[in-house]
């Protein structure tokens, strides 16, 4: 262990350029990915927020027992999909109306709006499907007069979620892919930098476990603390950008930790394969 | 001619590579312990190949080469590490390693075998002693005449005491005078009891030296001093 941790350091003394360069690369490759990831991250934050918004407005007949609304309301509140039921009475819906429209405050009159129920549903449930199912069994009482959820908007907010969630993956897919294959060719380059050791480790009857152990420890060195260089560049980059455009959120720390992670073993599975691939050649 | 047990045995060995040039044709001999062996013929003739079979860098496409017990036909990986601990091995290119000094070169052999740390400072005194560099342990690879860095190949080919030295045109690098020093060292190791077999173009070197010579054309072997008498040769 100690000979392969100076047979790190020996290389890395030897070529600095070249083990720094290697660092960088895994950082940088990392650091793209991971600022797409918080675009993403703080895309989908702001679609959740959106989403909250997703409300049901059911209207009652006029001259409904305050009564049988009540008991709807607790039926209501039971459906699965439901997260909230707020009755809406004809002065609260005037007094919200003459706030949210004051230039029209004065051509309002009490008894002007209906009542009405305002029901929220639970995440995961806000499709346009499963809204467009409870609204139907909300039409199904008999004092609701109209039932209205802006259909037109919650299919276009969930056909832009759509389209956002396939580029992500699509745009991660791509980002992981081109960090990787950089990534792994430039550590392929720091082994095959040092292909005249590896022949010689292999003449002299070194086993194959004793050549790749520096190997490896190198890829993993180089992983590791390029993935914490990447983090350390992501947080510079969203303080700037809070400070400049707006209040991005950053990663939680388990998903730091996890990248980091990815970087180490992206740095060891690297160094595996070109060390595999460099032992059948010599 | 030791008649000592043997030590390396090619039984029939053919090779052959897709790409179609060099390799072997069925070629049989067995050199004994301590023996020296020179390994003659033109370039392509299949001397490396011979050589590389011995340290299990290439398996033969047929027939079988045994060397110290250790058969091609049912050898592992970890064997042949095993195996080439106990051979030394030296190249016309001497392959050192140039950030590394002479002594640094010879104890590399030894750290990457998983030697002791402490037995190592000692060995590598001796051998570099014996080859002749004592003076200039800690010079560089590139402070050192072309001589002299193939006495430090042979150094670290020596620091795991093989019982034989594989050696590919030694000399062919050097000029006459490194190349009879070099010559007289590996003779010098021979005596001492290691086998050596050496391929070699510089037939005078042969001929003057007495010890036997395996002659190779076209990958097979058409002549064995040791079969005496001389057969008449084809033109």
């Amino acid at each position: 262990m100690s000979l392969a941790l100076r047979e790190v350091w020996t290389a890395f003394r030897r070529a600095p350029g070249l083990g720094v360069l290697s660092v960088f690369t895994v950082a940088f490759s990392l650091f793209a990915f991971g600022l797409f990831g918080l675009v993403a991250y703080n895309t989908r934050l702001a679609l959740e927020r959106l989403e909250e918004r997703v409300e049901i407005r059911a209207y009652v007949t006029e001259g409904t027992e305050t009564d049988a609304v009540a008991a709807a309301v607790g039926d209501i509140r039971a459906f699965p999909e439901v997260s909230n039921v707020t009755y809406v009475s004809p002065d609260d819906a005037l007094k919200k109306a003459r706030i949210e429209m004051a230039e029209f405050k004065d051509v309002f009159e009490p008894e002007f709006l209906p009542a009405s129920l305002e029901v929220r549903l639970k995440p995961g449930n806000r499709d346009p499907d499963q809204v467009k199912a409870v609204a139907r069994r909300l039409n199904g009482y008999p004092f609701v007069d109209d039932v209205r959820y802006g259909e037109e908007w919650v299919q276009k907010f969930y056909s832009v979620r759509r389209a956002a969630t396939a580029a992500g993956i699509i745009l991660g897919i791509a980002f992981a892919f081109a960090a990787m294959i950089i990534i792994g060719s430039t550590i392929r380059t720091s082994v095959l930098a040092r292909s005249r050791e590896i022949g010689i480790m292999r003449l002299v009857g070194a086993t194959d476990g004793f050549i790749r152990a520096p190997f490896l420890i190198d890829g993993l060195l180089k992983g590791l603390i390029g993935g914490m260089m990447a983090v350390t560049l992501m947080w510079v980059t969203r303080a700037a950008l809070t400070a400049t455009v707006f209040a991005f959120q950053f990663f939680p720390t388990p998903v730091l930790l996890l990248g980091i992670l990815v970087g180490a073993v992206i740095g060891l599975l690297g160094s595996a394969l070109s060390v595999g691939r460099q032992l059948k050649r010599v | 001619m030791s008649s000592g047990p043997t030590i390396i045995k090619f039984t029939s060995v053919s090779k052959s590579w897709a790409r179609g040039s060099g390799g072997l044709q069925k070629v049989s001999f067995a050199a004994a312990k301590g023996e020296f062996v020179f390994l003659t013929g033109p370039s392509g003739a299949g001397k490396s190949t011979i050589l590389k079979l011995c340290y299990m860098d290439e398996l033969p496409s047929a027939g079988e080469v045994r060397v110290s017990g250790v058969s091609s036909l049912s050898t592992k990986r970890t064997e042949i590490s095993r195996l080439r601990r106990t051979l030394g091995i030296v190249f016309q290119d001497f392959r050192l390693l140039e950030d590394r000094t002479a002594w640094a070169n010879v104890a590399f052999a030894l750290e990457v075998t998983g030697t002791h740390h402490k037995a190592i400072p000692p060995r590598v005194q001796k051998v570099l002693e014996r080859v002749g560099l004592g003076p200039k342990m800690q010079a560089m690879p590139s402070e050192l005449s072309g001589g002299e860095q193939q006495r430090v190949a042979i150094a670290r080919a020596l620091v795991n005491d093989p019982f034989v030295l594989l050696a590919d045109e030694p000399t062919g690098n050097l000029d006459d005078r490194a190349s009879r020093a070099v010559f007289q060292l590996l003779k010098d190791i021979n005596t001492s009891g290691t086998a050596v077999m050496m391929a070699t173009h510089d037939l005078d070197l042969v001929r003057n030296s007495g010890f036997r010579s395996l002659e190779l054309n076209k990958g097979a072997l058409v002549y064995d001093s040791s079969d005496a008498p001389l057969p008449e040769k084809e033109h």
